[in-house]
């Protein structure tokens, strides 16, 4: 039999090559209440796209905290913004760009950057800071140093050129990101408090005017598509035309912008992003009540010949809308004139409540001109506050117990630098590591200067910016858990929410709130739906137990390739106040002679930690506890002692354990120290071990008696490690544990750590340019 | 025994020019400043780069493809560029060698 | 009653705040001079700001240096009025001829944002008076196209004529190697910034207008915009006023 050509398939029906569930097209119908065209499919397939709807996540976000007395804008707002005093609020936030970044690494970076810069300034705060948290797989390998480079370059290409300096963020590498790179990115505005605008489209007959960019064919279905989609293994078709940032125009666009509202002639603001004009309407109209009629002809567009969806799903970057009275249009003109970019009247705000696109112009009262024709019209909040909710299936994983790679050591020692079972070794092996080595490579590579706000040096655990005008100063973090919350999400999302808030506590900042990036998995898989479930309560108890709003956030979903699917990572983004910046506490050990302390809780626990890791370790059955009700304590006592200037120095404790945070003060400071650390049970834990809730602080030894009484007036623990002082970080260890013949893993550890500044330096300084193949 | 070997020079030069479609910025700020210089009537202005080389092939057709390999692998990112080959004409050497 | 000195803002500059903020610690009032006019208001001295001009698209300064504005800087500086370029200014002003030299792109083909030890070499001009001999001086470079090329005669007579304003310093206090840490991008001669030879034009990479503050980690920038605005009042005959820090 001759081969036969298969018989012809039936064609894919839009909706599901939109991207949209049979399921969600029945409910599309019943919306309307008839069958959409294909321009309204179009719409609702971008608007109902997991990444803009937050269909799967919705119900679960609910659950947050999201209120308090300093709370000005919450979620659903473009950015959440606090009050911090002096007439002064801070808006800030926290988005990804994961999908994108792994596609073109630098474009997907810089439109990240500038996604989450309009989110702030369409708030009419100025930016003055962006911290990106990049997470990649294995640093040896050819793929990820590409994506590190283009990421890198783009957020710096990005966010230098529009005048934000980047001062923080995190970079990890851990194998579940290997074929999903997460870019997320914060960014943090300062706005006067009777400044803050909505984006709202109040006052049908308002004009709705278009500036910035023209809008071209960027990322056509890139919501629907890319976001809302795992990848293919080699799929052409999810390479969409690519967004390039114009960070130049970004710039000209927060000048323009700021002016028009310093001249009071915005009644709504929105910016442009995911989904574009579609989204930007849809979204400004529900909030105000109202509806807009678009008049298509009159978007301004780079290219010719654009359909009408692709006119109104593009995401062309570097443009706002802004609502105004049609009085106001000569001066909003003026001064985008003035700047040098486009503005054009592109709608109408209606009293219906739809948003309705008009082929065929408007008149200059804003109704379609005779012969126009309406190609869509939606009820807005059908798009928006109503899109579609599903309340997925959640299933924790069968218990599985991971073994140990093959051919994993029985102890620790054998895999570390320079063998033996030498703790200093371990130390450097650890400084040396690519998580925990400085990250100058990378701090280098952006400006964290202009704006001349920011304090303190690159590196720190928090980033420091002054308030110019006020004595105040604002303290930002990232911190993310992955390595625990792969094991309990719960846990790792409380656990980054209380890291997140001790990083700003020891600079003697009050933690403000919280913003959260959610990057998870595929919601349609139970398993990993109910990681993010999970991930949200700990988020919640923990915001709650700390007192912090969740002020808004994103979240990012299908971070899966067929081989794997990443770490539920959930991001926590900290701004912090602190009232008096002569207060300032750093990280390095000042002074000779400081007495060292660490308060806090001692607790038992390698599982997810970096020791773990590096010594092959099959920790899962190990993790460290997290009382909450502790963790408030030490940060508050330790900002009590910092208010009361008794502290010279303050790190936490975190990745590494007390060794490398004892190890980072020496660094920093240029000194070294003699310290005596308690073993109850294994040195390994005592040195490396990651339980939360500890902070290390040096103070003057006149301040001692005063600083103890302190912590026990806060029920805080409080034991004395050391003195600063000498070229060397020498640690000896006492106790039941503390000697060679105890039994377990990473207990056959020699008993005392002793290893030069001079060695520690060295390691830390190239242990990331060394991972990633760019030591000089 | 004396043999002639003859090598090929091919001198290529590849223009690379953001995809139609794709937003050139550097494009778009040199066409808007060209007012400034009192300039009208030019547009369409896109920016790019153009790399000049040299290969050795035995023949024309056989550089021509390690040009297009090059240039679709490391000099053109396909993703947000286009790039065109231009020829820039061939020297041939010939060399003697002595054999052993 | 005090010094005027201009601030000039073209798209995309970016340290224009940060500059005027700076003047006015050292004791001048800043005058913005939009890149559209060329009308330079009666200023005493300009400062053409760090930044991005025009996203510094086809090449740092290129753009900026055919706007009005400057048009009407090349006839003050022809007049020997004071013009100081900071990071992208520098890079203007040599794209526009008024200095010498071109900025490459860094040797590293990174942006480099990093803390460099300067010195200065002349300490009899405007933009250095008040820099007592031999001092080191330390400021943030942030930029990816720091690196100073001129050819070799240009660069034998900016040595021989004292007209190499700063020059990146190692520890040792030598000038720096073009592949050492201390010279951020691998400018030749370590030059970190020059002076033309009528003496009223310099530029340079580093940017004083953020070591103008202990609290933002130096202030040693302070000497070179107090220089300059002490010089702008002698011309103009006005005294700065009480200078801040």
């Amino acid at each position: 039999m001759s081969a036969d050509l298969a018989p012809a398939a039936a064609p894919t029906p839009l909706h599901r090559a939109l991207g949209l569930t049979d399921q969600e097209l029945a409910e599309i119908e019943r919306r309307l209440g008839r069958d959409p065209n294909d321009l309204e499919l179009a719409m609702f397939s971008v608007m109902w796209s997991e990444h803009c709807s937050y269909k799967s996540s919705r119900p679960l976000l609910r659950t947050l905290p999201t209120g308090g007395p300093d709370v000005i804008a919450g979620p659903g707002e473009n950015a959440g913004v606090m009050r911090i005093g002096d007439g002064w609020a801070v808006a800030f936030k926290i988005e990804s760009h994961n999908h994108p970044s792994a596609v073109e690494p630098y474009q997907g970076a810089a439109t990240g950057v500038g996604g989450i810069l309009r989110d702030i300034f369409a708030m009419g705060a100025r930016p003055i800071a962006v911290l990106d948290a990049l997470r990649f797989g294995d640093p040896a390998d050819a793929r990820t140093r590409h994506l590190v480079n283009g990421v890198v370059r783009g957020v710096g290409g990005y966010g230098n050129c529009v005048g934000v300096p980047t001062v923080g963020g995190e970079l990890v590498f851990d194998p579940s990101y290997q074929g999903n790179p997460l870019v997320n990115v914060m960014a943090i505005g300062l706005v006067r408090e009777d400044a803050i605008v909505r984006a709202a489209a109040p006052g049908p007959g308002n004009l709705v005017i278009l500036y910035g960019s023209a809008t071209g064919r960027d990322g056509i279905g890139g919501a629907s598509v890319l976001a809302s989609a795992t990848f293919g293994a080699q799929d052409p078709s999810k390479r969409p035309a690519v967004q390039v940032g114009d960070p130049f125009a970004e710039k000209l666009l927060i000048e323009a912008t700021l002016e028009i509202l310093a001249a009071g002639l915005a009644e709504g603001l929105q910016d442009l992003g995911a989904a574009g004009i579609t989204c930007g309407v849809a979204e400004t109209a529900d909030r105000g009540g109202t509806g807009i009629r678009v008049d298509l002809d009159a978007i301004p567009r780079r290219e010719p010949g654009m359909a009408p969806f692709e006119v109104l799903i593009s995401e062309s970057q570097e443009r706002m809308v802004v609502i105004a009275r049609p009085e106001r249009l000569p001066e909003i003109a003026a001064i985008c004139d003035r700047w040098g970019i486009q503005s054009a009247v592109i709608g109408r705000v209606t009293e219906d409540g739809d948003i309705a696109v008009v082929e065929g112009g408007l008149t200059s009262d804003g109704a379609p001109n005779h012969g126009a024709r309406e190609l869509a019209r939606i009820p807005a909040r059908a798009l928006s506050s109503e899109a579609i909710v599903f309340d997925r299936l959640a299933a924790p994983p069968p218990r599985r117990r991971k073994a140990p790679a093959p051919g994993s050591p029985e102890t620790a020692a054998d895999i570390l630098p320079e063998g033996g079972t030498d703790p200093g070794a371990v130390l450097l092996g650890l400084l040396g590591s690519p998580n925990l080595a400085s990250r100058a490579w990378v701090a280098e590579q952006y400006d964290r200067h202009v704006g001349t706000n920011t304090v303190g040096g690159a590196g720190h655990g928090a980033a420091v910016l002054g308030v110019k005008g006020t004595r105040r100063a604002l303290v930002a973090t990232t911190d993310g858990n992955e390595a625990v919350s792969a094991l309990d999400p719960y846990l790792g999302a409380a656990l980054s929410v209380a890291e997140a808030a001790r990083n700003v506590s020891v600079t003697g900042a009050r933690p403000l709130g919280v913003t959260n990036c959610l990057n998870f998995g595929d919601p349609t898989r139970p398993e990993s739906f109910w990681q993010l479930r999970e991930a949200v309560r700990g988020l919640g108890d923990a915001c709650r137990a700390l007192g912090l709003p969740v002020t808004g956030g994103n979240v990012s979903l299908y971070n899966e390739a067929p081989a794997s699917a990443i770490a539920p990572t959930p991001e926590i983004g900290i701004v912090g106040l602190l009232d008096d910046i002569a207060l300032l506490v750093g990280p390095a050990f000042a002074a000779d002679g400081d007495v060292v302390l660490l308060a806090g809780p001692a607790g038992p626990g390698l599982g997810g930690s970096a020791y773990a890791a590096l010594a092959g370790l099959s920790a899962e059955d190990d993790l460290p506890g997290l009382d909450l009700i502790a963790e408030a304590a030490v940060q508050a006592f330790v900002r009590h002692a910092i208010a009361m200037r008794r502290v010279t120095a303050a790190q936490d404790v975190s990745g590494g354990g007390l060794a490398v945070a004892l190890a980072e003060m020496s660094i920093w400071g240029g000194r070294g120290g003699l310290f005596r650390v308690p073993v109850p049970s294994a040195p390994a834990v005592a040195l490396f071990g990651e339980s939360p809730s500890r902070i290390v602080l040096t103070v003057r030894p006149p301040d001692l008696a005063a600083v103890r009484e302190l912590a026990g007036r806060h029920g805080v623990p409080l034991a004395e490690l050391g003195i600063v002082g000498g070229p060397r970080l020498v640690v000896e260890m006492f106790g039941e544990g503390a000697t060679g013949a105890a039994e377990g893993r990473g207990a056959g550890i020699a008993d005392a750590l002793e290893v030069t500044l001079v060695d520690l330096r060295h390691a830390w300084d190239h242990g990331l340019t060394r991972a990633l193949g760019e030591d000089a | 025994m004396n043999a002639e070997v003859i090598a090929t020079r091919f001198r290529f030069a590849v223009n690379v020019l953001p995809k139609e479609g794709i937003l050139d910025p550097q494009g778009r700020a040199v066409e808007q400043s060209l007012p400034h210089l009192g300039l009208a009537g030019i547009g369409e202005v896109r920016v790019g780069r153009r790399v000049e080389l040299a290969v050795d092939a035995p023949d024309a057709l056989a550089a021509r493809v390690v040009v297009e390999a090059l240039s679709r692998e490391l000099l053109c990112n396909p993703l947000i560029e286009q790039y065109a080959i231009e020829s820039l004409g061939a020297i041939s050497a010939a060399r003697t060698e002595t054999g052993g | 009653m005090s010094v005027r000195v201009g601030v000039v803002v073209f798209p995309g500059s970016n340290c224009d705040k940060d500059t005027a903020w700076a003047l006015e610690r050292a004791g001048a009032e800043p005058v913005e001079l939009w890149h559209e006019s060329a009308d330079l208001q009666d200023v005493a001295a300009i400062v053409l700001p760090g930044g991005f001009a025009y996203g510094d698209y086809l090449r740092a300064g290129a753009i900026a240096r055919f706007s009005p504005v400057m048009r009407a800087v090349a006839g003050y500086a022809a007049n020997a009025g004071l013009v100081l370029g900071i990071c992208n200014g520098f890079q203007v002003l040599a794209e526009a001829g008024l200095l010498p030299g071109a900025l490459l792109r860094n040797r590293s083909l990174r942006f480099v944002c990093r803390d460099v030890a300067i010195r200065a070499g002349p300490t009899d001009t405007p933009f250095s008076h008040l820099v007592p001999d031999g001092r080191v001086l330390r400021m943030p470079v942030a930029h990816g196209e720091g690196c100073y090329y001129a050819d070799a005669a240009t660069l034998d007579a900016l040595e021989r004529d004292g007209r190499v304003l700063f020059t990146y310093v190692d520890d040792a206090g030598q000038p720096a190697g073009i592949l050492d840490r201390a010279n951020p991008n691998g400018s030749v001669r370590a030059i970190a910034g020059v002076i033309n030879a009528a003496g009223n034009v310099a530029g340079l990479m580093p940017h004083p207008e953020r070591a103008a503050d202990v609290l933002l980690g130096s202030d040693d920038g302070m000497l070179v915009l107090r220089s300059l605005v002490e010089s702008a009042g002698a011309r103009a005959g006005t005294i700065p006023s009480g200078a801040a820090g």
